[in-house]
């Protein structure tokens, strides 16, 4: 006979931690647990009204949050993704850009549009971790790029926002060159003096990281976003070690000097604003 | 000699020739007659087994313990070199070798991933993988180059950067990242081969440039089989097909336009005459230095930005 006995059957987990919602009413935490309504929580910047977490959101809320009365134009969207490897792995890449286009509002892992910040034009491009994991592909590059034109011909800053595993692998060694494609192309901002700001949301990994995300003029993040090369499965895999608390984690780049700030999303838009302000000639 | 798995048939053929050379030889027999004939059916044997090579063969190849790396190249192809070390921030990195040397008289800043040859210098060159300061480094090197008008020959062969911890607090992606947008406009000639392997990152770092060739039996991917397999198949055992699909061979990535050209290997890869091997790309790096020599600066700075600016395979629902 055992020393412990359950006194009641039944009851598996205390009430306390049961917080089952309807969707699209409620929003239930993943770090805390708690549970707010969905408009207490736009309300807040999309954060846990009660811990602050920054829950991840997509290119469009973004955009919703920084330009001024929610006014902006879509470039690029002309651009649109091709199977040209006729790759398939567990599931044909054809399908599963269809899948990823059915579910999303964007129409790749980055979109691209223009608008001013109080006040100050800008171009910002922002990610979509729903979309193929917000995966690097040519179209990823091609939008960068036509962004990028846009900026260099009418003198205005550019921002990427960045929420992406990596490359696409679907694309090979395309998805590779984008990290040589889009640095091309920044280091023309950068001899013509045109600001660009990397903006890094949880999870900036991989060739994103290696690339376009860490080449800001100024490099900043959200709290406790996942930034990092390689993957912390993979890095654990190799040391054969756990790892430390909070490694990659933007308050740890921000200690090894990696950005510029970390920035909570209720206060993005002043910091922003602010650095286009005083960059401005 | 080390025989890889396909390569079987040409190990039992030379297991016979050492037989019969070495029953000629104790018995005092000629054995000329066979011995003729058994070279002339492992040549062709070796033809026919590398005229169709599977991606995951090249790869393979790509990483025969006794293929040339870039110490190697550096011995055979400059008749004078001077190894340069460090980062001047942290350390020198063992992984990334680079200096300055002449081939054929004509001053080139040569940088290369360097592997081991042997288990303890494997380790010492901690197998090819570096860390953010070999990547400083290298970009140290290529600004010496730049300053005094030398141009940059890059040797890639890398199974990728290391993903280490020490790596990341360094900031892995960083230096790769810096070294991108600083090659995009270096103010030399940059020339880049794939000798080995081309992972990832970890290859690209040192490999942007104004001509990028690939050795016949190389490979250049966003990410290596093995790992291909285990993320998107979820499994190790699909190495072969994930070798397929990414279409990492020279001949695919050429036809992707990603790069200038195929370098050709001696019968049998690199592995099987270095010196031949060192011949023909010592050619082929003097003809591109010929090339690009006479282009002014701002044009071939140009012609950089634009040769990746074309790079990538997307429909354009405008036209």
């Amino acid at each position: 006979m055992g020393w412990f006995k359950r006194l009641k059957y039944g009851i598996q987990t205390a009430t306390k931690h049961k917080k089952e919602a309807p969707e699209g009413l409620w929003y239930k935490c993943k770090k805390c647990n708690e549970t707010s309504t969905n408009k207490e929580l736009k309300e807040n910047f999309l954060k846990c009204p009660h811990c602050g977490y920054h829950t991840r959101i997509g290119s469009y809320d973004y955009f919703d949050l920084l330009f001024d009365e929610n006014k902006y134009e879509l470039l690029g969207e002309e651009v649109q993704s091709v199977d040209h490897l006729s790759f398939e792995d567990l599931k044909p890449y054809t399908q599963r850009l269809e899948e990823a286009a059915k579910k999303n509002k964007a129409t790749d892992s980055i979109t691209v549009a223009k608008g001013t910040v109080k006040g100050n034009p800008i171009v910002v491009a922002a990610m979509d971790f729903t979309f193929i994991g917000g995966s690097m592909g040519s179209v990823m590059g091609e939008r960068i790029s036509r962004g990028i034109d846009y900026c260099l011909k009418n003198k205005v800053p550019f921002m990427i926002i960045s929420k992406s595993g990596g490359a696409r692998m679907m694309e090979s060694v395309l998805s590779l060159m984008q990290m040589a494609k889009t640095s091309a192309k920044l280091s023309l901002l950068s001899k013509n003096s045109i600001p660009y700001f990397s903006f890094m949301t949880d999870p900036t990994t991989g060739g994103v990281t290696a690339s376009f995300a860490m080449q800001g003029d100024i490099n900043f993040a959200e709290p406790n976003a996942l930034i990092g090369f390689a993957g912390p499965r993979v890095i654990k895999e190799t040391i054969k070690k756990d790892l430390p608390e909070g490694f990659q984690r933007s308050e740890f780049l921000l200690e090894h000097g990696f950005l510029d700030f970390i920035v909570d999303r209720s206060e993005l838009r002043d910091k922003l604003g602010s650095l286009l302000h005083i960059l401005k000639k | 000699m080390v025989f890889l798995e396909f390569e079987k048939p040409l190990e039992e053929l030379h297991e016979q020739l050492n037989n019969i050379k070495e029953v000629g030889e104790k018995g005092g027999l000629d054995v000329t007659p066979i011995v003729s004939e058994l070279e002339q059916k492992i040549e062709s044997t070796r033809n026919e087994i590398y005229s169709n090579l599977t991606g995951w063969q090249r790869v393979q190849l790509s990483r025969h313990p006794e293929r040339p790396y870039t110490l190697h190249y550096i011995d055979e192809i400059c008749e004078d070199f001077v190894e340069l070390h460090g980062d001047r921030a942290f350390k020198d990195d063992k992984a990334i070798v680079g200096g300055l040397g002449t081939i054929d008289g004509q001053r080139v800043m040569i940088i290369g991933h360097q592997k081991g040859v042997n288990t303890k210098l494997r380790q010492y060159r901690n197998f090819g993988m570096p860390n953010p300061e070999g990547y400083r480094k290298a970009l140290r090197l290529m600004k010496i180059a730049e300053k005094f008008d030398i141009p940059v020959v890059t040797f890639i062969d890398t199974p990728g950067a290391f993903p280490g911890l020490e790596a990341e607090e360094r900031g892995q992606a960083e230096a790769i990242a810096r070294n991108l947008i600083e090659m995009a406009q270096l103010e030399t000639q940059i020339l880049c081969y794939v000798i080995g392997e081309g992972a990832s990152g970890g290859a690209i770092g040192i490999g942007l440039g104004d001509r990028v060739y690939m050795l016949e039996n190389t490979w250049y991917s966003v990410i290596s089989p093995e790992s291909c397999s285990s993320i998107l198949w979820r499994s190790w055992d699909y190495k072969e097909t994930a070798a397929e699909q990414l279409k990492l061979t020279a001949t695919d990535v050429k036809g992707l336009g990603v790069i200038d050209g195929i370098i050709n290997e001696p019968a049998g890869g690199a592995h099987a005459d270095h010196k031949e091997m060192a011949d023909i790309l010592k050619k082929q790096i003097l003809k591109d230095l010929k090339e690009l020599k006479p282009i002014k600066k701002d044009q071939l700075l140009q012609k950089r930005i634009e040769k990746y600016e074309k790079m990538g395979v997307f429909e354009d629902r405008k036209n």
